[in-house]
């Protein structure tokens, strides 16, 4: 069975319809990708997954159940969450107390528990400590882990907001992005990082505008124009694919970075 | 590690230092001046309802309406001592808790509102509420007030007076107490929620919202969990000073009373949980000393509110005084150039 199944999703602003009927489904274990001109409907679609936006219309269903409508906080705790751009941090905490707070999905304590600072509060406490260490330096976070959010390098910050994300134990993890304003050998670094979570056992569905990861990375890819789906399947068959030629990767072939 | 103990050793040293003071030496001292004492048991419950509004900054919410909050919390407790027939010690809690349930209920909607705009509503919260007071005669007399409250009783168990009735003793002094303890347990309360998983995040919503709901925090419940805190402060310091007033109002607290809240905030600092507590002592009890300035009050308090927002962003204890330890790590100019 599908993990995620995205159903005649649909997404309408006043007279303009960001998101059109699309649909499509994500397999457990795989490198999903989706792309699209500017102005495709790639970040609304982002959003009505994980309930940033409310659907006009459509399904969204995660492991066979129905989370269109759930709000945000209880879609992340299913298990689908959502990576941000790297301005959006915690910025007066530092790497390792984001991390921490970010375990707050894993807490078996109530609230009360941990204003009472009863034992179980404490386990988790002493839990999400070594849990965050152990993130931070699978991401090459832990020589920095005491520095402010404000004051790390970009690099580091979309490293963190990965980081920020696992610690919430996704079962998908949805990346914003991930390599937008990268050079070459960071992008390496970035692909690397990216197929190891994947191999961690998380699912991976990322929105995305740099070509050449996404070719080489993704097992499938979603093409989306205009707000509809026009073309699926594998990095190979969307590379030939003649709507996509036309309608967004441009005449020539080496667009693609191939 | 001996550093961290010495450190910890030297706040608890610190700590026992200023409640001797507070509970031993200043009594000592203003026994026989009532009209000191009931400064300091002012000052006391003022910043017994600060501390609510600093819970709310420290959401990232700007807090202009707790005087809405005492004014409720006032009324609940004189009606429930006056046409229910409470006793007192059961009215003051309970007023604190309706305060805390209207706060539930009006919060649910408005703490969706950010900045300005969240502001905007508070300060006309307090408004709002003054004329309900005013025109809910059923309810709370109208302009007339409730008046001719009842001191508190005696609490005993069977034979055993633990508290004597407040008419048998030094009024002055019982209220100072209570307002001590009072404070007490705001304090411990509200630093508690800061220091504690609670505390972390309330921090991260103050940063971004939208990252902590995509962690799995419930944002919605959390900002009415410190806004219920906040107004069960509120509502706690309005229905004693109901009852040491014997009195309450629809002027008892008004637009500048809520503005004067966020001011001692302002001035502690909103990065330490002592900050309303430190700001509403200095700026009250100094005023009070200054008793002369009574018409140039509100523009002093205009200046100084300017002041700090130029050199003391962070507020006083930003100055390094002993014991002060930033609950987060202060902000301002120097955090905005690193960006």
């Amino acid at each position: 069975m599908s993990l995620m199944e995205v159903r005649d999703l649909t997404k309408r602003f006043g007279g303009l319809v960001a998101v059109d009927a699309v649909s499509f489904a994500v397999e457990p274990g795989e490198i999903l990708s989706v792309i699209g001109p500017n102005g495709a409907g790639k970040s609304t679609l982002f959003k009505l997954i994980t309930s940033f936006l409310r659907a006009s219309s459509g399904q969204v269903l995660f492991d066979g159940q129905d989370v269109t409508d759930l709000p945000a906080h209880l879609v992340a705790r299913r298990g689908v969450v959502r990576t941000f751009q790297e301005t959006t941090i915690f910025r007066d905490m530092t790497a390792l107390e984001t991390v921490v707070v970010a375990h707050h999905l894993r807490s078996t304590s109530n609230l009360a528990g941990f204003f009472f600072n009863t034992r179980t509060a404490r386990g988790d406490e002493a839990r999400f400590r070594d849990s965050a260490e152990e993130i931070l330096d699978s991401l090459g976070l832990g020589a920095v882990k005491h520095e402010p959010a404000r004051s790390l390098p970009h690099g580091h910050l979309r490293a963190l907001g990965i980081a920020l994300a696992l610690a919430a134990d996704p079962r998908i993890l949805l990346l914003d992005e991930p390599f937008t304003g990268m050079n070459q050998e960071e992008t390496d670094q970035a692909v690397a990082m990216v197929r190891g979570i994947r191999d961690r056992g998380v699912t991976i569905l990322l929105v995305e505008h740099d070509m050449r990861a996404v070719m080489r990375m993704s097992d499938r890819i979603v093409v989306l124009n205009f707000g509809r789906k026009i073309a699926e399947g594998s990095p190979e068959d969307v590379r030939n694919d003649e709507a996509v030629i036309e309608a967004y990767l441009g005449r020539e072939d080496d667009a693609i970075g191939v | 590690m001996a550093l961290q103990s010495t450190g910890l050793s030297r706040r608890l040293l610190i700590a026992a230092g200023v409640l001797l003071v507070y509970l031993v030496v200043v009594p000592m001292i203003l026994v026989d001046q009532p009209y000191f004492l009931g400064v300091a048991t002012t000052a006391s419950v003022l910043a017994l309802i600060s501390l609510g509004v600093w819970l709310t900054f420290y959401i990232g919410r700007i807090n202009i309406g707790q005087g809405a909050f005492a004014l409720i919390g006032g009324y609940a407790a004189a009606i429930l001592i006056t046409k229910l027939g409470l006793p007192y010690w059961l009215a003051l809690p309970l007023a604190g808790l309706i305060s805390a349930a209207v706060g539930c209920l009006i919060g649910l909607p408005i703490l969706r509102l950010r900045g300005v705009y969240f502001a905007m509503i508070t300060l006309s919260l307090t408004e709002a509420v003054r004329l309900f007071a005013l025109n809910a005669g059923f309810l709370t007399n109208g302009a007339t007030g409730i008046v001719n409250i009842p001191t508190p009783e005696a609490i005993a168990i069977g034979g055993l007076v633990l508290v004597p009735a407040f008419a048998e003793i030094n009024q002055h002094l019982a209220f100072y107490y209570l307002a001590a303890l009072l404070l007490i347990f705001g304090v411990l309360l509200v630093w508690r929620a800061a220091n504690s998983r609670m505390g972390w995040l309330f921090r991260s919503l103050q940063q971004n919202e939208e990252l902590a709901t995509s962690i799995g925090v419930n944002v919605a419940g959390l900002r009415i969990v410190a806004y219920a805190i906040c107004c069960f402060l509120g509502g706690l310091g309005g229905a004693f000073f109901t009852i040491s007033q014997q009195s309450i109002y629809p002027s008892s607290f008004a637009v500048p009373d809520s503005i004067y809240f966020m001011l001692y905030c302002f001035l502690g600092g909103l990065g330490f949980v002592f900050g309303p507590v430190v700001g509403t002592f200095v700026l009250f009890i100094s005023f009070e000393l200054l008793h002369g300035l009574k018409e140039y009050q509100t523009l002093l308090y205009a200046v100084i509110i300017i002041a700090l927002m130029l050199w003391l962003p962070n507020g006083l204890l930003s100055l390094r005084l002993p014991g002060a330890r930033p609950a987060e790590p202060p902000r301002g100019g120097t955090a905005e150039k690193e960006a």
